[in-house]
Protein backbone atom coordinates (compact mmCIF):
# COMPACT_ATOMS: atom_id res chain seq x y z
CA UNK A 1 0.00 0.00 0.00
CA UNK A 2 1.36 2.96 -0.88
CA UNK A 3 0.85 5.70 1.75
CA UNK A 4 0.42 9.12 0.02
CA UNK A 5 2.15 12.62 1.39
CA UNK A 6 0.25 15.61 2.20
CA UNK A 7 0.53 17.64 -0.99
CA UNK A 8 -0.35 14.54 -3.34
CA UNK A 9 -3.23 14.00 -1.23
CA UNK A 10 -4.10 18.08 -1.05
CA UNK A 11 -3.72 17.95 -5.02
CA UNK A 12 -6.48 15.33 -5.60
CA UNK A 13 -8.37 16.95 -3.13
CA UNK A 14 -8.11 20.24 -5.17
CA UNK A 15 -9.15 18.32 -8.14
CA UNK A 16 -12.31 17.17 -6.77
CA UNK A 17 -13.64 20.39 -5.47
CA UNK A 18 -12.97 21.89 -8.60
CA UNK A 19 -14.94 19.19 -10.23
CA UNK A 20 -17.88 19.12 -7.93
CA UNK A 21 -17.61 22.97 -7.70
CA UNK A 22 -17.11 24.06 -11.50
CA UNK A 23 -17.63 20.55 -13.41
CA UNK A 24 -13.71 20.72 -14.81
CA UNK A 25 -12.72 17.55 -14.57
CA UNK A 26 -8.96 17.11 -14.72
CA UNK A 27 -9.35 13.58 -12.43
CA UNK A 28 -7.18 12.09 -15.11
CA UNK A 29 -4.86 14.16 -16.42
CA UNK A 30 -1.18 12.89 -16.33
CA UNK A 31 0.10 13.29 -12.87
CA UNK A 32 3.37 14.55 -12.86
CA UNK A 33 2.51 17.63 -15.12
CA UNK A 34 -0.78 18.59 -13.07
CA UNK A 35 1.26 18.23 -9.55
CA UNK A 36 4.06 20.50 -10.95
CA UNK A 37 0.96 22.81 -12.07
CA UNK A 38 -0.68 23.31 -9.03
CA UNK A 39 2.62 23.56 -7.12
CA UNK A 40 3.56 26.14 -9.18
CA UNK A 41 0.30 28.11 -8.85
CA UNK A 42 0.28 27.62 -5.08
CA UNK A 43 3.32 29.68 -4.76
CA UNK A 44 2.86 32.79 -7.74
CA UNK A 45 -0.81 32.89 -5.04
CA UNK A 46 1.22 33.06 -2.42
CA UNK A 47 -0.86 30.14 -0.63
CA UNK A 48 1.41 28.51 2.34
CA UNK A 49 -0.40 25.15 1.28
CA UNK A 50 -2.40 23.49 -1.68
CA UNK A 51 -5.45 23.19 0.88
CA UNK A 52 -5.21 27.28 1.44
CA UNK A 53 -5.21 27.32 -2.50
CA UNK A 54 -8.32 24.86 -2.82
CA UNK A 55 -10.14 27.23 -0.08
CA UNK A 56 -9.91 30.13 -2.29
CA UNK A 57 -10.31 28.69 -5.44
CA UNK A 58 -13.71 27.04 -3.72
CA UNK A 59 -15.18 30.37 -2.74
CA UNK A 60 -13.91 32.32 -5.43
CA UNK A 61 -14.50 32.16 -8.73
CA UNK A 62 -12.56 34.50 -10.15
CA UNK A 63 -9.81 32.21 -8.93
CA UNK A 64 -10.62 29.72 -10.37
CA UNK A 65 -10.38 31.47 -13.97
CA UNK A 66 -7.09 32.09 -13.08
CA UNK A 67 -6.29 29.17 -11.83
CA UNK A 68 -7.34 27.58 -14.79
CA UNK A 69 -4.34 29.46 -16.61
CA UNK A 70 -1.79 27.85 -14.85
CA UNK A 71 -3.81 24.24 -15.54
CA UNK A 72 -4.33 24.44 -19.19
CA UNK A 73 -1.18 25.40 -21.06
CA UNK A 74 -2.05 28.10 -23.12
CA UNK A 75 1.21 27.89 -25.57
CA UNK A 76 0.83 27.63 -29.01
CA UNK A 77 2.08 28.75 -32.41
CA UNK A 78 0.95 29.80 -36.19
CA UNK A 79 2.10 26.67 -38.60
CA UNK A 80 3.88 24.79 -35.42
CA UNK A 81 5.72 22.21 -36.84
CA UNK A 82 6.13 23.34 -40.70
CA UNK A 83 6.50 19.59 -41.71
CA UNK A 84 3.43 19.05 -40.50
CA UNK A 85 0.86 21.31 -42.21
CA UNK A 86 3.23 21.02 -45.47
CA UNK A 87 2.11 17.28 -45.44
CA UNK A 88 -1.28 18.17 -44.54
CA UNK A 89 -1.22 19.82 -47.71
CA UNK A 90 0.43 17.46 -49.76
CA UNK A 91 -1.32 14.31 -48.49
CA UNK A 92 -4.69 15.32 -47.16
CA UNK A 93 -6.30 18.15 -49.28
CA UNK A 94 -6.14 15.78 -52.23
CA UNK A 95 -8.90 13.81 -50.49
CA UNK A 96 -10.38 16.85 -48.70
CA UNK A 97 -11.41 17.80 -52.32
CA UNK A 98 -13.25 15.56 -52.78
CA UNK A 99 -15.82 16.15 -50.20
CA UNK A 100 -18.01 18.58 -51.18
CA UNK A 101 -18.35 20.09 -47.76
CA UNK A 102 -16.25 20.32 -45.24
CA UNK A 103 -16.17 19.83 -41.71
CA UNK A 104 -13.38 20.37 -39.63
CA UNK A 105 -12.86 19.97 -35.64
CA UNK A 106 -9.91 21.40 -34.01
CA UNK A 107 -10.31 20.22 -30.30
CA UNK A 108 -7.97 22.16 -27.52
CA UNK A 109 -7.49 25.16 -30.44
CA UNK A 110 -6.20 27.36 -27.15
CA UNK A 111 -5.58 31.09 -28.50
CA UNK A 112 -6.09 29.88 -32.03
CA UNK A 113 -3.18 30.23 -33.91
CA UNK A 114 -3.81 26.52 -35.18
CA UNK A 115 -7.03 27.57 -36.04
CA UNK A 116 -5.92 30.27 -38.13
CA UNK A 117 -2.70 28.31 -40.08
CA UNK A 118 -5.30 25.84 -40.81
CA UNK A 119 -8.00 28.44 -42.56
CA UNK A 120 -5.09 29.85 -44.31
CA UNK A 121 -4.09 26.38 -45.97
CA UNK A 122 -7.55 26.44 -46.46
CA UNK A 123 -8.29 29.29 -48.45
CA UNK A 124 -4.43 28.79 -50.40
CA UNK A 125 -6.25 25.47 -51.60
CA UNK A 126 -9.38 26.80 -52.31
CA UNK A 127 -11.59 25.18 -49.98
CA UNK A 128 -12.09 27.69 -47.43
CA UNK A 129 -15.51 29.05 -48.85
CA UNK A 130 -16.99 25.17 -48.15
CA UNK A 131 -15.31 23.98 -45.15
CA UNK A 132 -17.25 24.72 -41.53
CA UNK A 133 -13.88 24.61 -38.72
CA UNK A 134 -15.09 24.02 -35.30
CA UNK A 135 -12.71 25.18 -33.01
CA UNK A 136 -13.37 23.85 -29.43
CA UNK A 137 -11.31 24.47 -25.40
CA UNK A 138 -11.96 24.33 -22.42
CA UNK A 139 -10.34 28.16 -21.23
CA UNK A 140 -12.99 30.56 -21.88
CA UNK A 141 -9.98 33.64 -21.98
CA UNK A 142 -8.05 31.15 -24.80
CA UNK A 143 -11.33 31.00 -26.63
CA UNK A 144 -11.43 35.16 -26.50
CA UNK A 145 -8.29 36.09 -27.60
CA UNK A 146 -8.69 33.11 -30.35
CA UNK A 147 -11.76 34.71 -31.54
CA UNK A 148 -9.95 38.63 -31.60
CA UNK A 149 -6.97 36.98 -33.61
CA UNK A 150 -4.50 39.47 -32.43
CA UNK A 151 -0.80 38.53 -31.84
CA UNK A 152 2.46 39.97 -30.93
CA UNK A 153 4.75 41.37 -34.39
CA UNK A 154 7.40 39.59 -32.61
CA UNK A 155 5.56 36.12 -32.32
CA UNK A 156 4.40 36.97 -36.05
CA UNK A 157 8.02 36.81 -37.60
CA UNK A 158 8.83 33.28 -35.71
CA UNK A 159 5.09 32.55 -37.67
CA UNK A 160 6.30 34.03 -40.97
CA UNK A 161 9.49 31.60 -41.27
CA UNK A 162 6.75 28.82 -40.06
CA UNK A 163 3.99 29.67 -42.96
CA UNK A 164 7.12 29.51 -45.48
CA UNK A 165 8.26 26.23 -44.47
CA UNK A 166 4.71 25.03 -44.64
CA UNK A 167 4.61 25.78 -48.07
CA UNK A 168 2.68 29.16 -47.84
CA UNK A 169 2.02 30.67 -51.45
CA UNK A 170 1.49 33.82 -50.61
CA UNK A 171 3.24 36.59 -48.74
CA UNK A 172 2.28 36.19 -45.06
CA UNK A 173 1.55 39.74 -44.45
CA UNK A 174 -1.03 38.97 -46.91
CA UNK A 175 -3.10 37.76 -44.01
CA UNK A 176 -2.60 40.44 -40.93
CA UNK A 177 -2.59 44.37 -40.57
CA UNK A 178 -0.10 45.62 -38.38
CA UNK A 179 -0.83 47.80 -35.71
CA UNK A 180 0.81 49.01 -32.60
CA UNK A 181 3.12 45.89 -32.49
CA UNK A 182 0.40 43.57 -33.05
CA UNK A 183 -0.61 41.61 -36.23
CA UNK A 184 -4.34 42.12 -36.34
CA UNK A 185 -5.03 38.32 -38.73
CA UNK A 186 -8.14 38.62 -41.38
CA UNK A 187 -11.16 38.76 -40.05
CA UNK A 188 -12.54 36.66 -43.08
CA UNK A 189 -10.25 34.01 -41.87
CA UNK A 190 -12.83 32.96 -39.29
CA UNK A 191 -16.14 33.46 -41.16
CA UNK A 192 -16.75 29.65 -41.15
CA UNK A 193 -15.39 29.28 -37.93
CA UNK A 194 -17.33 28.36 -34.80
CA UNK A 195 -15.33 28.71 -31.80
CA UNK A 196 -16.69 26.66 -28.21
CA UNK A 197 -16.32 25.49 -25.31
CA UNK A 198 -15.98 21.76 -25.25
CA UNK A 199 -14.50 19.56 -22.59
CA UNK A 200 -13.00 15.94 -23.96
CA UNK A 201 -13.16 15.06 -20.60
CA UNK A 202 -16.90 15.52 -20.27
CA UNK A 203 -18.41 16.96 -23.27
CA UNK A 204 -19.99 14.82 -26.29
CA UNK A 205 -19.84 14.82 -30.13
CA UNK A 206 -21.41 17.60 -31.46
CA UNK A 207 -21.40 16.63 -35.48
CA UNK A 208 -19.97 14.85 -38.01
CA UNK A 209 -16.58 16.00 -39.12
CA UNK A 210 -14.02 15.04 -41.81
CA UNK A 211 -10.92 15.95 -40.33
CA UNK A 212 -10.18 16.18 -36.91
CA UNK A 213 -7.43 18.12 -35.00
CA UNK A 214 -5.83 17.57 -32.09
CA UNK A 215 -2.29 18.77 -31.22
CA UNK A 216 -0.23 19.45 -28.15
CA UNK A 217 -3.54 18.58 -26.05
CA UNK A 218 -3.68 14.34 -25.44
CA UNK A 219 0.00 14.76 -23.90
CA UNK A 220 -1.52 16.12 -20.66
CA UNK A 221 -4.17 13.60 -20.76
CA UNK A 222 -3.49 9.83 -18.99
CA UNK A 223 -4.37 6.97 -20.76
CA UNK A 224 -7.69 6.53 -19.74
CA UNK A 225 -8.86 10.07 -21.00
CA UNK A 226 -6.83 9.60 -23.98
CA UNK A 227 -8.32 6.73 -24.75
CA UNK A 228 -12.03 9.09 -24.16
CA UNK A 229 -10.65 11.70 -26.48
CA UNK A 230 -9.93 8.78 -29.34
CA UNK A 231 -13.32 7.45 -28.77
CA UNK A 232 -15.14 10.84 -29.41
CA UNK A 233 -12.75 11.58 -32.51
CA UNK A 234 -14.20 8.33 -33.91
CA UNK A 235 -17.40 8.68 -33.18
CA UNK A 236 -17.39 11.74 -34.76
CA UNK A 237 -15.36 11.28 -38.10
CA UNK A 238 -16.31 10.32 -41.54
CA UNK A 239 -15.91 6.70 -43.02
CA UNK A 240 -12.15 7.62 -44.35
CA UNK A 241 -12.10 10.96 -41.85
CA UNK A 242 -8.25 12.12 -40.93
CA UNK A 243 -7.21 12.44 -37.51
CA UNK A 244 -4.15 14.38 -36.67
CA UNK A 245 -2.14 14.31 -33.33
CA UNK A 246 0.66 16.63 -32.03
CA UNK A 247 4.29 15.63 -33.17
CA UNK A 248 4.88 13.67 -29.51
CA UNK A 249 1.30 12.10 -29.77
CA UNK A 250 0.73 8.42 -30.91
CA UNK A 251 -1.85 5.93 -31.63
CA UNK A 252 0.59 3.93 -30.28
CA UNK A 253 0.10 2.56 -26.94
CA UNK A 254 -4.30 3.41 -27.56
CA UNK A 255 -6.85 0.70 -27.46
CA UNK A 256 -7.89 2.69 -30.75
CA UNK A 257 -4.94 1.90 -32.54
CA UNK A 258 -6.57 -0.46 -34.68
CA UNK A 259 -9.77 1.26 -35.69
CA UNK A 260 -7.44 3.70 -37.65
CA UNK A 261 -4.14 3.79 -40.23
CA UNK A 262 -1.52 5.84 -40.24
CA UNK A 263 -1.06 7.90 -43.54
CA UNK A 264 2.04 9.98 -42.94
CA UNK A 265 2.99 8.35 -39.62
CA UNK A 266 6.16 11.01 -38.57
CA UNK A 267 3.75 13.39 -39.11
CA UNK A 268 1.18 12.11 -36.98
CA UNK A 269 -1.78 11.66 -39.71
CA UNK A 270 -4.06 9.11 -39.22
CA UNK A 271 -7.12 8.15 -41.09
CA UNK A 272 -10.15 6.25 -39.74
CA UNK A 273 -10.47 2.70 -41.15
CA UNK B 1 20.03 -1.70 0.39
CA UNK B 2 16.96 -1.40 -1.19
CA UNK B 3 16.76 -2.85 -4.57
CA UNK B 4 16.42 -0.70 -7.21
CA UNK B 5 13.40 -0.39 -10.14
CA UNK B 6 15.25 2.46 -11.78
CA UNK B 7 18.03 5.04 -13.04
CA UNK B 8 17.54 8.43 -13.62
CA UNK B 9 20.49 10.36 -15.30
CA UNK B 10 20.90 14.21 -16.15
CA UNK B 11 24.07 15.95 -17.58
CA UNK B 12 24.52 18.95 -19.43
CA UNK B 13 27.56 20.64 -21.49
CA UNK B 14 30.06 17.26 -21.84
CA UNK B 15 27.18 14.89 -21.00
CA UNK B 16 27.18 12.99 -24.17
CA UNK B 17 30.78 11.41 -23.91
CA UNK B 18 29.87 11.25 -19.61
CA UNK B 19 27.04 8.44 -20.60
CA UNK B 20 28.57 6.99 -22.98
CA UNK B 21 31.17 6.15 -20.47
CA UNK B 22 28.77 4.81 -17.68
CA UNK B 23 26.63 3.06 -19.98
CA UNK B 24 29.99 1.22 -21.57
CA UNK B 25 30.42 -0.33 -18.21
CA UNK B 26 27.31 -1.81 -17.95
CA UNK B 27 26.72 -5.28 -18.34
CA UNK B 28 24.42 -6.11 -22.02
CA UNK B 29 21.90 -7.74 -20.25
CA UNK B 30 21.46 -5.26 -17.60
CA UNK B 31 18.07 -5.66 -15.91
CA UNK B 32 17.34 -1.77 -14.07
CA UNK B 33 15.67 0.77 -16.62
CA UNK B 34 17.82 3.69 -17.04
CA UNK B 35 16.28 7.43 -17.79
CA UNK B 36 18.24 10.37 -18.96
CA UNK B 37 17.86 14.19 -19.53
CA UNK B 38 20.73 15.81 -21.63
CA UNK B 39 20.36 19.36 -22.63
CA UNK B 40 21.41 19.68 -26.07
CA UNK B 41 20.63 22.45 -28.91
CA UNK B 42 16.90 20.99 -30.30
CA UNK B 43 18.54 19.77 -33.28
CA UNK B 44 21.38 18.34 -32.27
CA UNK B 45 19.14 16.36 -29.81
CA UNK B 46 16.52 13.97 -32.47
CA UNK B 47 19.65 11.85 -33.27
CA UNK B 48 20.72 11.36 -29.34
CA UNK B 49 19.06 8.02 -29.35
CA UNK B 50 20.32 6.70 -32.31
CA UNK B 51 23.84 7.86 -31.40
CA UNK B 52 23.47 6.30 -28.35
CA UNK B 53 22.59 3.07 -29.46
CA UNK B 54 24.82 2.82 -32.63
CA UNK B 55 27.93 3.66 -30.02
CA UNK B 56 26.35 1.24 -26.96
CA UNK B 57 25.51 -1.44 -29.42
CA UNK B 58 22.04 -1.71 -27.81
CA UNK B 59 18.70 -0.55 -28.17
CA UNK B 60 18.19 3.46 -26.84
CA UNK B 61 15.23 4.98 -27.10
CA UNK B 62 13.99 8.33 -27.76
CA UNK B 63 10.95 8.12 -24.44
CA UNK B 64 7.43 8.31 -25.97
CA UNK B 65 4.05 9.73 -24.43
CA UNK B 66 2.87 7.38 -22.65
CA UNK B 67 5.00 4.58 -23.54
CA UNK B 68 5.55 1.68 -20.52
CA UNK B 69 8.80 1.58 -18.81
CA UNK B 70 10.47 -1.79 -19.83
CA UNK B 71 13.48 -3.03 -17.59
CA UNK B 72 16.91 -3.03 -18.99
CA UNK B 73 15.96 -0.27 -21.62
CA UNK B 74 17.85 3.07 -22.05
CA UNK B 75 15.52 6.41 -22.46
CA UNK B 76 16.48 9.33 -23.66
CA UNK B 77 14.34 12.76 -23.67
CA UNK B 78 13.39 13.79 -27.06
CA UNK B 79 14.02 17.51 -27.96
CA UNK B 80 11.21 20.25 -27.12
CA UNK B 81 9.20 18.30 -24.13
CA UNK B 82 9.52 17.90 -20.15
CA UNK B 83 10.09 13.99 -19.43
CA UNK B 84 8.10 12.65 -16.57
CA UNK B 85 7.56 9.52 -14.98
CA UNK B 86 4.20 8.38 -14.14
CA UNK B 87 2.79 6.79 -10.95
CA UNK B 88 2.45 3.68 -13.19
CA UNK B 89 5.78 3.21 -14.59
CA UNK B 90 4.63 5.11 -18.02
CA UNK B 91 6.51 7.94 -19.31
CA UNK B 92 4.72 11.54 -20.06
CA UNK B 93 5.97 14.45 -22.18
CA UNK B 94 4.78 17.92 -21.21
CA UNK B 95 5.53 21.82 -22.96
CA UNK B 96 5.51 23.40 -19.40
CA UNK B 97 7.79 26.53 -19.06
CA UNK B 98 11.71 25.85 -19.37
CA UNK B 99 13.25 25.31 -16.08
CA UNK B 100 16.89 27.02 -16.01
CA UNK B 101 16.44 27.54 -20.04
CA UNK B 102 16.11 23.59 -20.78
CA UNK B 103 13.29 21.77 -21.92
CA UNK B 104 13.92 18.94 -21.44
CA UNK B 105 14.77 19.61 -17.68
CA UNK B 106 16.52 17.25 -15.25
CA UNK B 107 14.47 18.63 -12.22
CA UNK B 108 11.12 17.86 -14.51
CA UNK B 109 12.43 13.66 -14.44
CA UNK B 110 13.95 13.63 -11.09
CA UNK B 111 11.26 14.70 -9.38
CA UNK B 112 8.73 13.17 -11.00
CA UNK B 113 10.73 9.78 -10.40
CA UNK B 114 11.20 10.66 -6.95
CA UNK B 115 7.56 10.63 -6.67
CA UNK B 116 7.05 7.63 -8.58
CA UNK B 117 9.70 5.20 -7.13
CA UNK B 118 10.57 6.39 -3.73
CA UNK B 119 13.32 4.95 -2.14
CA UNK B 120 13.59 2.27 -5.45
CA UNK B 121 15.43 4.56 -7.29
CA UNK B 122 18.63 6.26 -7.74
CA UNK B 123 19.80 9.68 -9.44
CA UNK B 124 22.75 10.86 -10.99
CA UNK B 125 23.76 13.84 -11.68
CA UNK B 126 26.67 14.64 -14.09
CA UNK B 127 28.67 17.43 -15.70
CA UNK B 128 26.95 20.54 -16.66
CA UNK B 129 27.23 24.20 -17.11
CA UNK B 130 23.88 25.24 -15.16
CA UNK B 131 21.69 24.33 -11.84
CA UNK B 132 19.69 22.00 -13.57
CA UNK B 133 19.01 18.68 -11.06
CA UNK B 134 20.01 19.87 -8.34
CA UNK B 135 16.55 20.26 -6.86
CA UNK B 136 15.53 17.00 -8.16
CA UNK B 137 18.35 14.68 -6.70
CA UNK B 138 17.10 16.87 -3.11
CA UNK B 139 14.05 15.22 -4.29
CA UNK B 140 15.34 12.11 -4.68
CA UNK B 141 17.25 11.84 -1.79
CA UNK B 142 14.15 13.58 0.33
CA UNK B 143 11.68 10.41 -1.08
CA UNK B 144 14.41 7.55 0.10
CA UNK B 145 15.89 7.24 -3.28
CA UNK B 146 20.24 7.02 -4.23
CA UNK B 147 21.67 10.27 -5.24
CA UNK B 148 25.32 10.04 -7.23
CA UNK B 149 27.38 13.26 -7.79
CA UNK B 150 29.73 13.33 -10.36
CA UNK B 151 33.28 14.58 -8.55
CA UNK B 152 33.04 18.15 -9.75
CA UNK B 153 36.98 17.96 -9.31
CA UNK B 154 36.99 15.47 -12.54
CA UNK B 155 33.94 17.00 -14.31
CA UNK B 156 34.41 18.60 -18.02
CA UNK B 157 32.39 21.44 -16.34
CA UNK B 158 32.09 21.78 -12.38
CA UNK B 159 28.49 23.84 -12.30
CA UNK B 160 26.13 20.91 -12.61
CA UNK B 161 27.27 18.51 -10.07
CA UNK B 162 28.41 21.26 -7.88
CA UNK B 163 25.21 23.19 -7.63
CA UNK B 164 24.33 19.77 -6.23
CA UNK B 165 26.63 19.77 -3.85
CA UNK B 166 25.80 22.88 -2.20
CA UNK B 167 22.33 21.60 -1.69
CA UNK B 168 22.47 18.06 -0.43
CA UNK B 169 25.31 15.75 0.72
CA UNK B 170 24.81 12.41 -1.70
CA UNK B 171 25.54 9.00 -1.15
CA UNK B 172 28.52 9.40 -3.37
CA UNK B 173 30.74 11.62 -5.00
CA UNK B 174 32.66 9.61 -7.57
CA UNK B 175 35.07 9.66 -11.00
CA UNK B 176 32.52 8.46 -13.68
CA UNK B 177 33.88 4.96 -13.88
CA UNK B 178 33.16 4.61 -10.56
CA UNK B 179 29.50 5.47 -11.27
CA UNK B 180 29.59 3.10 -13.75
CA UNK B 181 31.18 0.25 -11.18
CA UNK B 182 28.42 1.50 -8.63
CA UNK B 183 25.92 1.17 -11.14
CA UNK B 184 26.79 -2.32 -12.29
CA UNK B 185 26.67 -3.91 -9.03
CA UNK B 186 23.11 -2.61 -7.81
CA UNK B 187 20.35 -5.37 -7.42
CA UNK B 188 17.55 -5.05 -9.28
CA UNK B 189 13.96 -5.51 -7.99
CA UNK B 190 11.30 -8.30 -10.10
CA UNK B 191 8.88 -5.44 -9.08
C1 LIG C 1 -0.72 23.41 -25.53
S1 LIG C 1 -2.33 23.94 -26.04
C2 LIG C 1 -2.37 23.38 -27.71
C3 LIG C 1 -2.77 24.44 -28.68
C4 LIG C 1 -2.79 24.05 -30.15
N1 LIG C 1 -3.61 22.89 -30.40
C5 LIG C 1 -1.39 23.81 -30.66
O1 LIG C 1 -1.02 22.66 -30.90
O2 LIG C 1 -0.63 24.77 -30.83
C6 LIG C 1 -3.37 22.83 -25.15
C7 LIG C 1 -4.82 23.29 -25.09
O3 LIG C 1 -5.65 22.19 -24.69
C8 LIG C 1 -6.72 22.69 -23.94
N2 LIG C 1 -7.34 21.62 -23.16
C9 LIG C 1 -6.92 21.08 -22.00
N3 LIG C 1 -7.79 20.17 -21.55
C10 LIG C 1 -8.80 20.11 -22.46
C11 LIG C 1 -10.01 19.36 -22.54
N4 LIG C 1 -10.36 18.50 -21.58
N5 LIG C 1 -10.81 19.55 -23.61
C12 LIG C 1 -10.47 20.44 -24.58
N6 LIG C 1 -9.35 21.19 -24.56
C13 LIG C 1 -8.52 21.04 -23.50
C14 LIG C 1 -6.07 23.76 -23.10
O4 LIG C 1 -7.00 24.68 -22.60
C15 LIG C 1 -5.07 24.39 -24.07
O5 LIG C 1 -5.63 25.49 -24.72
Amino acid sequence: MIIERNTDIEIRLLIEAIYLKYSYDFRDYSGASIKRRVLHATRQFECATVSALQERVLHDPGMFLQLLQYLTIPVSEMFRDPEHFLALRREVVPHLRTWPSIKIWIAGCSTGEEVYSMAILLREEGLLERTIIYATDINPSSLEKAKQGIYSMQSIREYTENYQRAGGRQAFSDYYTAAYGNAILDSSLRENVTFADHSLATDSVFSETQLVSCRNVLIYFNKNLQDRAFGLFHESLCHRGFLVLGSKETLDFSAYSDRFEALVKPERIYRKL
Amino acid sequence: MNPVEAIVLGASAGGVSALLTVFAALPRDYPIPLLCVLHLPDDRHSQLAEVFSRRLHRPVREAQDKQHIEPGMIYVAGPGYHLSVERDRSVSLSQEERVHFSRPSIDFLFESAADAYGRGLVGVLLTGANEDGARGLARIQQCGGRTIVQDPAQAQVAVMPEAALALLRPDHILPLNGIGHLLATLESCEC
